[in-house]
Protein backbone atom coordinates (compact mmCIF):
# COMPACT_ATOMS: atom_id res chain seq x y z
CA UNK A 1 0.00 0.00 0.00
CA UNK A 2 1.47 3.09 -0.88
CA UNK A 3 2.14 5.92 1.83
CA UNK A 4 3.30 9.41 2.79
CA UNK A 5 5.74 8.02 5.46
CA UNK A 6 8.75 8.76 4.12
CA UNK A 7 7.92 12.01 3.37
CA UNK A 8 6.15 12.34 6.38
CA UNK A 9 9.51 11.09 8.58
CA UNK A 10 11.33 13.88 6.27
CA UNK A 11 9.50 16.26 7.25
CA UNK A 12 10.13 15.54 10.89
CA UNK A 13 13.68 14.67 10.67
CA UNK A 14 12.95 11.46 12.00
CA UNK A 15 15.08 8.38 10.85
CA UNK A 16 13.16 4.94 10.28
CA UNK A 17 14.76 3.88 13.97
CA UNK A 18 13.06 7.11 15.56
CA UNK A 19 9.93 6.44 13.82
CA UNK A 20 10.38 2.86 15.42
CA UNK A 21 11.15 3.80 18.72
CA UNK A 22 7.98 5.84 18.89
CA UNK A 23 5.67 2.86 17.44
CA UNK A 24 7.46 0.36 19.97
CA UNK A 25 7.87 -1.79 16.41
CA UNK A 26 11.28 -2.77 14.97
CA UNK A 27 12.91 -0.54 12.40
CA UNK A 28 12.53 -3.47 9.96
CA UNK A 29 8.54 -3.29 10.22
CA UNK A 30 8.69 1.25 9.62
CA UNK A 31 10.67 0.34 6.62
CA UNK A 32 8.74 -2.82 5.25
CA UNK A 33 5.24 -0.63 5.80
CA UNK A 34 7.55 2.55 4.25
CA UNK A 35 8.35 0.96 0.87
CA UNK A 36 4.78 -0.44 0.57
CA UNK A 37 5.83 -4.19 1.40
CA UNK A 38 3.46 -4.78 4.32
CA UNK A 39 0.72 -3.37 5.15
CA UNK A 40 -0.08 -2.51 9.01
CA UNK A 41 -2.87 -4.05 10.76
CA UNK A 42 -5.73 -1.38 11.73
CA UNK A 43 -4.48 -1.10 15.21
CA UNK A 44 -0.89 0.03 13.89
CA UNK A 45 -2.02 2.05 11.24
CA UNK A 46 -3.93 4.61 13.73
CA UNK A 47 -0.85 4.23 16.12
CA UNK A 48 1.47 5.51 12.77
CA UNK A 49 -1.60 8.18 12.29
CA UNK A 50 -1.92 9.34 16.10
CA UNK A 51 2.48 9.29 15.70
CA UNK A 52 1.77 11.77 13.21
CA UNK A 53 -1.19 13.53 14.19
CA UNK A 54 -2.57 12.65 10.73
CA UNK A 55 -5.41 10.54 10.09
CA UNK A 56 -5.10 7.38 8.18
CA UNK A 57 -6.02 8.37 4.68
CA UNK A 58 -4.05 11.48 5.31
CA UNK A 59 -0.77 9.21 5.21
CA UNK A 60 -1.77 5.85 3.58
CA UNK A 61 -3.35 5.53 0.14
CA UNK A 62 -6.39 3.23 -0.61
CA UNK A 63 -5.30 0.76 -2.75
CA UNK A 64 -9.10 1.63 -4.85
CA UNK A 65 -7.92 5.12 -5.41
CA UNK A 66 -4.38 4.35 -6.31
CA UNK A 67 -4.05 5.57 -10.05
CA UNK B 1 17.87 1.54 16.58
CA UNK B 2 20.60 -0.74 14.58
CA UNK B 3 19.03 -2.92 11.65
CA UNK B 4 20.20 -5.93 13.92
CA UNK B 5 17.38 -4.99 16.02
CA UNK B 6 16.25 -8.38 18.17
CA UNK B 7 12.67 -8.21 19.69
CA UNK B 8 12.27 -9.01 23.68
CA UNK B 9 10.16 -11.93 22.42
CA UNK B 10 13.03 -13.27 19.96
CA UNK B 11 16.10 -13.14 22.54
CA UNK B 12 13.63 -14.61 24.80
CA UNK B 13 12.91 -17.52 21.72
CA UNK B 14 16.72 -17.68 21.26
CA UNK B 15 17.20 -18.34 25.02
CA UNK B 16 15.19 -20.80 25.31
CA UNK B 17 16.33 -22.82 21.97
CA UNK B 18 19.82 -22.68 23.31
CA UNK B 19 19.01 -24.43 26.48
CA UNK B 20 16.99 -26.99 24.96
CA UNK B 21 19.76 -27.80 22.64
CA UNK B 22 21.83 -28.15 25.84
CA UNK B 23 19.46 -30.31 27.43
CA UNK B 24 18.97 -32.66 24.05
CA UNK B 25 22.56 -32.77 23.86
CA UNK B 26 22.96 -34.50 27.15
CA UNK B 27 19.46 -36.85 26.71
CA UNK B 28 20.79 -37.74 23.65
CA UNK B 29 24.02 -38.55 24.60
CA UNK B 30 22.91 -40.85 28.18
CA UNK B 31 20.05 -42.09 26.23
CA UNK B 32 22.69 -43.64 23.17
CA UNK B 33 25.12 -44.92 26.27
CA UNK B 34 21.81 -46.15 28.13
CA UNK B 35 21.17 -48.27 25.35
CA UNK B 36 24.56 -49.26 23.60
CA UNK B 37 25.96 -50.68 26.50
CA UNK B 38 22.25 -52.34 27.66
CA UNK B 39 21.85 -50.81 30.56
CA UNK B 40 18.32 -50.34 30.73
CA UNK B 41 15.23 -52.20 29.74
CA UNK B 42 11.50 -52.80 30.03
CA UNK B 43 9.39 -49.58 30.57
CA UNK B 44 12.51 -47.60 31.77
CA UNK B 45 13.40 -47.76 28.31
CA UNK B 46 10.84 -46.21 26.59
CA UNK B 47 11.35 -43.14 28.59
CA UNK B 48 14.94 -42.68 27.84
CA UNK B 49 13.88 -43.29 24.09
CA UNK B 50 11.74 -40.64 24.62
CA UNK B 51 13.81 -37.95 26.11
CA UNK B 52 15.60 -36.84 23.66
CA UNK B 53 12.26 -35.91 21.64
CA UNK B 54 11.21 -33.87 24.78
CA UNK B 55 13.43 -30.79 23.47
CA UNK B 56 12.71 -31.08 20.26
CA UNK B 57 9.06 -31.00 20.83
CA UNK B 58 10.25 -28.51 23.35
CA UNK B 59 11.77 -26.38 20.61
CA UNK B 60 7.97 -26.15 18.65
CA UNK B 61 6.88 -25.17 21.54
CA UNK B 62 9.17 -22.60 21.91
CA UNK B 63 8.35 -21.41 18.42
CA UNK B 64 4.89 -21.07 19.33
CA UNK B 65 5.42 -19.33 22.50
CA UNK B 66 7.66 -16.86 19.90
CA UNK B 67 4.45 -16.33 17.98
CA UNK B 68 2.20 -15.39 20.78
CA UNK B 69 5.03 -13.17 22.51
CA UNK B 70 6.06 -10.64 19.63
CA UNK B 71 4.45 -7.90 19.54
CA UNK B 72 5.93 -6.40 16.26
CA UNK B 73 3.20 -7.85 14.01
CA UNK B 74 5.78 -7.51 10.95
CA UNK B 75 8.32 -9.98 12.76
CA UNK B 76 5.62 -12.25 13.96
CA UNK B 77 4.12 -12.50 10.12
CA UNK B 78 8.09 -12.74 9.03
CA UNK B 79 8.27 -15.98 12.13
CA UNK B 80 4.57 -17.16 10.22
CA UNK B 81 5.99 -17.51 6.34
CA UNK B 82 8.87 -19.36 7.60
CA UNK B 83 6.81 -21.95 9.74
CA UNK B 84 5.18 -22.24 6.55
CA UNK B 85 7.96 -22.70 4.41
CA UNK B 86 9.03 -25.45 7.16
CA UNK B 87 6.27 -27.29 6.89
CA UNK B 88 5.60 -27.64 2.88
CA UNK B 89 9.30 -28.36 2.95
CA UNK B 90 9.20 -30.83 5.42
CA UNK B 91 6.01 -32.57 4.60
CA UNK B 92 6.37 -32.65 0.98
CA UNK B 93 9.76 -34.60 1.49
CA UNK B 94 8.40 -36.62 3.58
CA UNK B 95 5.73 -37.51 1.69
CA UNK B 96 7.79 -38.45 -1.40
CA UNK B 97 10.26 -39.99 0.58
CA UNK B 98 7.65 -42.20 2.25
CA UNK B 99 6.04 -43.60 -1.43
CA UNK B 100 9.79 -44.68 -2.61
CA UNK B 101 10.40 -46.25 0.64
CA UNK B 102 7.04 -47.97 0.01
CA UNK B 103 7.60 -49.17 -3.65
CA UNK B 104 11.50 -50.19 -1.74
CA UNK B 105 13.26 -47.75 -3.91
CA UNK B 106 15.02 -45.89 -1.30
CA UNK B 107 16.53 -47.18 2.03
CA UNK B 108 14.05 -47.01 5.39
CA UNK B 109 14.88 -43.34 7.01
CA UNK B 110 14.22 -42.75 10.63
CA UNK B 111 10.27 -40.57 11.31
CA UNK B 112 12.25 -37.90 12.92
CA UNK B 113 14.46 -36.91 10.45
CA UNK B 114 10.91 -35.08 9.36
CA UNK B 115 12.03 -32.27 12.10
CA UNK B 116 15.25 -31.89 10.97
CA UNK B 117 13.65 -31.18 7.39
CA UNK B 118 11.11 -28.54 9.05
CA UNK B 119 14.21 -26.86 10.69
CA UNK B 120 15.89 -26.71 7.49
CA UNK B 121 12.80 -25.64 6.10
CA UNK B 122 13.00 -22.68 8.92
CA UNK B 123 16.19 -21.81 7.10
CA UNK B 124 14.80 -22.16 3.20
CA UNK B 125 11.72 -19.86 4.95
CA UNK B 126 14.14 -17.19 6.20
CA UNK B 127 15.91 -16.98 3.04
CA UNK B 128 12.59 -16.86 1.34
CA UNK B 129 11.63 -13.66 3.50
CA UNK B 130 15.31 -11.98 2.41
CA UNK B 131 14.23 -12.54 -0.76
CA UNK B 132 10.89 -11.04 -0.64
CA UNK B 133 10.82 -8.40 1.24
CA UNK B 134 14.46 -7.33 1.01
CA UNK B 135 16.41 -5.73 3.56
CA UNK B 136 13.48 -5.55 5.58
CA UNK B 137 12.87 -9.66 6.25
CA UNK B 138 15.45 -9.98 8.64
Amino acid sequence: MNNRLKVLRAERNWSQGDLATALDVSRQSVNAIETGRYDPSLPLAFKIAETFGLTIEEIFVSPSKDA
Amino acid sequence: MHSSYVSPAARRYSLRVIVLMLIYAVALIGAVYAFKHHLIGGPLAWIVGVLPALPIIGVFAAIGLYLVEEGDEYLRMMMVRQTLWASGFALSIATVWGFLESFELVAHVESYFVAILWFAGLGLGACANKLTFGKGGE
